[in-house]
């Protein structure tokens, strides 16, 4: 363990409206911490910068799932095994659950938010191209108000976001409308359980009068940030299910990612895969419309 | 010299029945509080980066990483650590389990495992060898290749069945 | 006693304190007015040492610091050859070399004083690889970078070539491999004007500790005292290294003159300490038209790292095993150990062998290819018949029947079933499935006259309350030595396993039974165990208060009154070669091991062609032991073994960066969790051994040495591509898959572009 704790100020407030307050009257010198799962592994390893941590853990405000018709409201402290073990998301939002089962194992489920994965902002995060599938709002607060932002726009660049420095994010919101699509994803680890992604795919689509119709393609860690595929997804837009169109879109999807080498994998490997679970992807939308 | 920036306090909580209140920085992590403090040495620090599952422990009934959780967050919980399991009569089936199945060989992913499984069995008291691989899956082992420690888990459920 | 113990599943005996919490592994232990110590490290592979400065920000006045010229006796760690510094005095040779070390009361407040020591280097060119090391154009070590070589030559191999109808010819890589024992490496040191050092800690071996203290501190053998205490997983990577660590400990206990833990995190023990060593294997080998082995050259050469350390023990285990469970006729043995600018490579679990056996198991995979011989045939033909001898000469005397072993794991694995419905399935299926078998032997215990050398020495002892307690330095770490050592003593005496106790290893009580490595401790310390047991009833029948023949009650009321009446009874059994094992260790030749335990595995492995990704979906693993001394702990043995051998074929892979573990953290290095794990379904045969106690051979590395081969012959099965080296991660079966349909493009279309 390679940091000092006496190093260090911590506030825990018990309500959004302190933690925000604290925010607007020392910005950029407060790091919120929720679960810890990824600021602890810093402050273990030595590497943390900041020095005073404002914990948004449990704060019943961020922590609450709202259902209305015709969307859900995901309070952005909500863990990933809350995720799991909502009907709802289960049932409508099954990308984000299964995101959610797949990362890290039920300790870090217990403890990480999906709050804590949009601004750690790894590019490998899981839950970040179900997001993007999803086209989900982001409600951002501080103590100047409420705003709401789609969060395609979110990330602009490796660890940079649309993100003032005295706001957290509330909510993420994700619209109702998605029940009939078919829905595929995948992450691609170096193992089984607990293993950070090396690609990963949430998909949704559907198939109409033997047409693909409002494809998405959502990838992570094929770029500094998750990705949508608008080339792609357009290129397939009323086209049948067919070999050559899939591998039209193969070649489309892989063009418009940016792979690189890092410890973990290879651009190379990357890209190539990445073109496999396309083609999974819509060979399975194609014959699961098939099967209706 | 780096000034003290942080101040000790006092934290309170319930550790295997018993209240407990500490003084110490709010960044000292539960594990470190758990094994220093508090001379509960069971539970382990096997890589400080919430990877092996060595310093597992129940918060509120959660499976956790302690070695991922600041003390100040702790404030008010109510937390149960492999002392707090050996000492259960509602668990001696899987100490049991566990020496009987070769669960245990040198000893020090132990704890945590023993704790994984106390969540698993609260949540499903008669798991398939899946549902077992799953609900470990986040503790590692090194020296019994899982197979007698899962073989163990399913053992304590069915004893207590038959109980 | 009705029924028998050893053979039995009796219940582990440390095992109560491991399923409550209250075992006590050396993080756990806490002294009065303890200080905590921190190493500083070296950043650079190679160079001098121009400049240490100590930062401002930290009260230096606060710290005890020790530097190389602290060091009271020989600035080196003692093992075979004492090149290796205990602290780097001006020349550093690998990243991550001890230079300093500091120690203050607060445990947070080292690594930021670490951080604070800023040292300037004369960096010098440093060598990374085995080729750059073979080269010779940068000398690192010694006169030409070799730490060690050998030579075996048996019958005239350059006479086979003109005979032969193939000469089939491959390389094969094997990666380093850390051994990630859940524990990380961790002592605490106390010094004393009158008592002098004292070391507790998480170790294999206390006397190699002890040795190594003596000379580092230029004490006597009664000023040094070594104690294991309860230790969380080894497989080797404690064997050594924690005499570096004991080392700098008690240096700054000397210093400070008060007890000094030093614990490392888990990024510092992967970057610094010792791995597998890495290695390069090729064969040449001439082959008759119906697969037979005429003879052949084997050229092996592992990487060392910086210093001697083990290499040379390890090359000489690897050497031994070269030529696999195969009769070679006549055969050509050239190995090296060369020197590197990494931390040194270790002992793990295998000790080369696993190295070895890889290139092995997959040259005969090649050879049956050339030949046009199936995977099976080409083994059976080959097997090596009791009467044949080995590459040095060993006469198999033992009726093993590999032959008849090789079917057995056959049929437990279903392999003729499975491989025809896999060849249909595959045709058609992206995921493709394959059968791969490894057939091996591991000799057990030291190398040739290495036990004569050890002269291993054991006591038992009657206690008070009349039973008994077994006196040996060979530690448990998870793998059953005290259960197994206890089986053994109660078996010899016909007392209940619960009368017999082992004492903690403490170099102040305990003889030195030898190290706890080299699968040695059943079979070799095993025996002496039962020695000296007997000699304890010996002792109370020769004078006169037992007789021979006597029940368990009767043996602990004469033990009781012996002791009460004498005050200590207690034998000691010394370690005597038997008659019959020669061992030339010029040449290389003769009884190279006392025992070989035998053994065929068979993966079934599916490869995922949309990821690449290989996994394990079913194994058999069939070995011949000897004796199974314990089924739950032999079998848990095996589990762990092959799950380590599917890791080091399929998931770790240590990325290095000049000289360096880049993945130094467990997110990074990847181990199987229990989601990885398939059905390992494990099964034992018996043939006994002369030489070891109740029959046993050893058995805790060999299951290290079959998983690698058999899963890359399951994955050349499944896909028609041979791979060669391991670790074999997706990425690397994909370039294999993207060249050979590469190379089948273009040998299909003449004219063809890409």
């Amino acid at each position: 363990m390679r940091s000092d704790p006496a190093d260090y100020e911590f506030a825990a407030p018990t309500r959004l409206e302190e933690a925000v307050r604290l925010l607007a009257e020392q910005p950029k010198a407060w790091l919120p911490i929720a679960g810890g799962t990824d600021v602890m592994v810093q402050f273990a390893a030595g590497t943390l910068a900041a020095r005073k941590l404002l914990s948004i853990w449990n704060l019943p405000e961020l922590r609450r799932i709202e259902i209305s018709p015709h969307e859900i409201r995901i309070g952005a402290g909500s863990t990933y095994s809350d995720l799991r073990g909502h009907e709802v998301i289960a049932r409508e939002f099954s990308l984000l659950a299964r995101a959610a089962s797949w990362t890290g194992g039920i300790a870090n489920q217990n403890r990480g938010t999906l709050g804590g994965n949009i601004v750690n902002a790894s590019p490998a995060a899981d839950s970040l191209p179900a997001l993007l599938a999803y086209e989900a709002d982001l409600v951002l607060c501080s103590a100047r108000g409420e705003r709401r932002v789609p969060y395609v726009n979110f990330h602009t660049g490796y660890k940079q976001m649309e993100l003032a420095p005295d706001e957290l994010i509330r909510a993420v919101c994700l619209p109702r409308r998605f029940s009939g699509y078919f829905s595929h994803a995948r992450k691609v680890g170096a193992r089984n359980a607990q293993a950070i992604s090396k690609v990963s795919v949430a998909a949704l689509g559907r198939v109409q009068n033997g047409e693909f119709r409002d494809v998405r393609i959502a990838l992570g860690s094929v770029a500094p940030v998750p990705l949508r595929l608008p080339e792609t997804e357009h290129a397939l837009q009323g086209k049948p299910p067919e070999a050559d169109v899939i591998a039209h879109a193969r070649r489309l999807a892989v063009a418009e990612t940016r792979p690189i080498d890092d410890i973990r994998s290879t651009a190379r490997y990357r890209a190539e895969v990445v073109g496999n679970l396309v083609v999974e992807f819509l060979e399975a939308l194609g014959r699961a419309n098939h099967d209706k | 010299m780096t000034p003290n920036r942080g101040a000790k306090r006092e934290i309170s909580f319930v550790v295997n029945g018993d209240h407990r209140t500490v003084c110490v920085y709010p960044m000292e992590r539960l594990l470190d509080v758990l094994r220093q403090q508090l001379s509960l040495t069971g539970t382990k620090e096997g890589c400080g980066e919430g990877e092996c599952g060595a310093c597992s422990v129940l918060i509120d009934g959660a499976l956790v990483d302690s070695c991922l959780v600041p003390v100040a967050q702790a404030e008010g919980a109510r937390i149960v650590t492999i002392e707090g399991v050996a000492a259960n009569p509602r668990f001696s089936a899987l100490g049991q389990a566990f020496l009987d199945c070769g669960g245990a060989q040198c000893g020090i992913c132990t704890p945590g495992m023993m704790v994984a499984a106390v969540h698993l069995l609260d949540r499903n008291s008669a798991p398939t060898m899946d549902d077992i691989r799953e609900g470990l899956s986040g503790n590692l082992c090194r020296c019994t290749g899982y197979l007698q420690i899962l073989e163990a888990v399913a053992e304590a459920a069915r004893r207590t069945a038959v109980r | 006693m009705t029924e028998p113990i050893v053979g039995s599943s009796t219940p582990r005996k440390e095992g109560r304190d491991k399923v409550s919490g209250c075992a006590r592994y050396i993080d756990d232990i806490r002294f009065p007015n303890m200080l905590y110590g921190t190493t500083v490290r070296s950043r650079i592979a190679r160079g001098k040492i121009k400049s240490i400065h100590f930062g401002a920000g930290v009260r230096w006045d606060e710290f005890v610091v020790v530097s190389a010229n602290d060091i009271p006796g020989k600035n080196c760690i003692a093992l075979i050859e004492n090149d290796q510094p205990c602290l780097a005095d001006g020349v550093v040779n690998h990243p991550e070399e001890a230079i300093l070390l500091l120690a203050h009361p607060d445990r947070h407040r080292l690594p930021m004083a670490a951080a604070a020591v800023s040292i300037e280097y004369e960096p010098l060119e440093a060598v990374f690889t085995i080729e750059e090391s073979e080269r010779k154009d940068k000398i690192i070590w010694g006169t030409d970078n070799t730490f060690k070589a050998f030579l075996i030559q048996k019958g005239e191999v350059d006479g086979v070539w003109a005979k032969a109808d193939y000469i089939v010819e491959g390389e094969y890589c094997t990666g380093a491999q850390e051994q990630l024992y859940i524990e990380t490496n961790g002592v605490i040191a106390q010094s004393d004007a009158q008592r002098g050092i004292t070391v507790w800690g998480s170790l294999q071996c206390p006397y190699y500790v002890h040795k190594a203290l003596m000379t580092l501190c230029g004490l006597p053998e009664d000023k040094v005292r070594v104690v294991q205490t309860e230790t969380g997983g080894a497989f080797g990577g404690k064997e050594e290294y924690p005499s570096m660590i004991a080392a700098h400990a008690s240096l700054l206990a000397m210093k400070s003159r008060r007890p000094v833990k030093m614990i490392y995190d888990r990024a510092e023990d992967m970057a610094a300490t010792t791995k597998r060593h890495p290695s390069r294997t090729r064969h040449r080998t001439a082959v008759s038209k119906d697969g037979r082995i005429l003879g052949g050259e084997i050229e092996l050469v592992i990487d060392g790292g910086a210093y001697v350390t083990l290499s040379p023990v390890v090359l000489s285990r690897a050497t031994i095993h070269a030529g696999g469970p195969y009769y070679w006729p006549h055969v050509r043995i050239r190995t090296k150990a060369v020197a590197t600018n990494a931390p040194p490579h270790g002992a793990f679990r295998g000790f080369g062998a696993p190295q070895a056996l890889f290139a092995m198991e997959r040259h005969i995979e090649r050879i049956a290819r050339a030949v046009n011989v199936s995977s099976v045939e080409i083994r059976r033909k080959n097997f090596l018949q009791p009467g044949q001898t080995t590459t040095t000469e060993q006469a198999i005397h033992e009726p093993i029947d590999l032959g008849q072993l090789l079917d057995r794991a056959l049929e437990l694995a279903d392999y003729d079933a499975k491989r025809r419905r896999f060849a249909e399935q595959n045709q058609s299926n992206r995921q493709k499935n394959g059968m791969g078998i490894a057939a091996f032997l591991h000799g057990a215990g030291f190398t040739g006259s290495g036990e004569r050398h050890l002269g291993s020495v054991v006591g038992v002892e009657g206690r008070p309350d009349g039973g008994v307690r077994v006196l040996v330095s060979s530690t448990e770490f998870g793998q059953g030595t005290n259960t197994v050592l206890c089986q053994i003593a109660a078996e010899a005496l016909g007392l209940p396993y619960e009368d017999v106790a082992i004492a903690q290893p403490d170099t102040m009580e305990v003889p030195n039974s030898g190290p706890t490595v080299a699968s040695r401790t059943a079979m070799v310390v095993g025996k002496l165990v039962a020695s000296a047991a007997l000699g304890v009833k010996q002792t109370l029948v020769g004078a006169g208060v037992l007789r021979d023949r006597c029940t368990a009650e009767e043996f602990r009321a004469a033990c009781r009154s012996y002791v009460a009446a004498r005050g200590r009874l207690r034998s000691l059994a010394r370690y005597e070669q038997p008659e019959g094992i020669f061992w030339d260790d010029q040449k290389y030749r003769g009884e190279a091991y006392a025992a070989f335990a035998w053994a065929i595995y068979v993966a079934e492995v599916e490869v995922d062609l949309a990821t690449y990704s290989a996994r394990v979906k079913d194994f058999v693993a069939l070995q011949e032991i000897g004796r199974v001394m314990n089924p739950v702990l032999a079998r848990g043995q095996i589990l762990g073994g092959v799950t380590q051998g599917i890791g080091f074929a399929l998931y770790e892979k240590v990325e290095w960066r000049d000289g360096r573990m880049a993945n130094n953290q467990m997110t990074n290095y990847i181990i199987p969790t229990s989601a990885d794990v398939p059905s390992i379904r494990v099964f034992f045969e018996e043939l006994g051994n002369r030489h070891g106690a109740f029959g046993a051979k050893g058995i805790g590395e060999l299951p290290m040495d079959g998983p690698a081969p058999a899963i890359v012959n399951a994955i050349e099965d499944a896909l028609g591509i041979p791979f060669d080296t391991v670790p074999l991660l997706p990425e690397s079966i994909f370039d294999g898959v993207a060249a050979a349909s590469s190379r089948a493009r273009s040998t299909r279309s003449p004219v063809g572009v890409q």
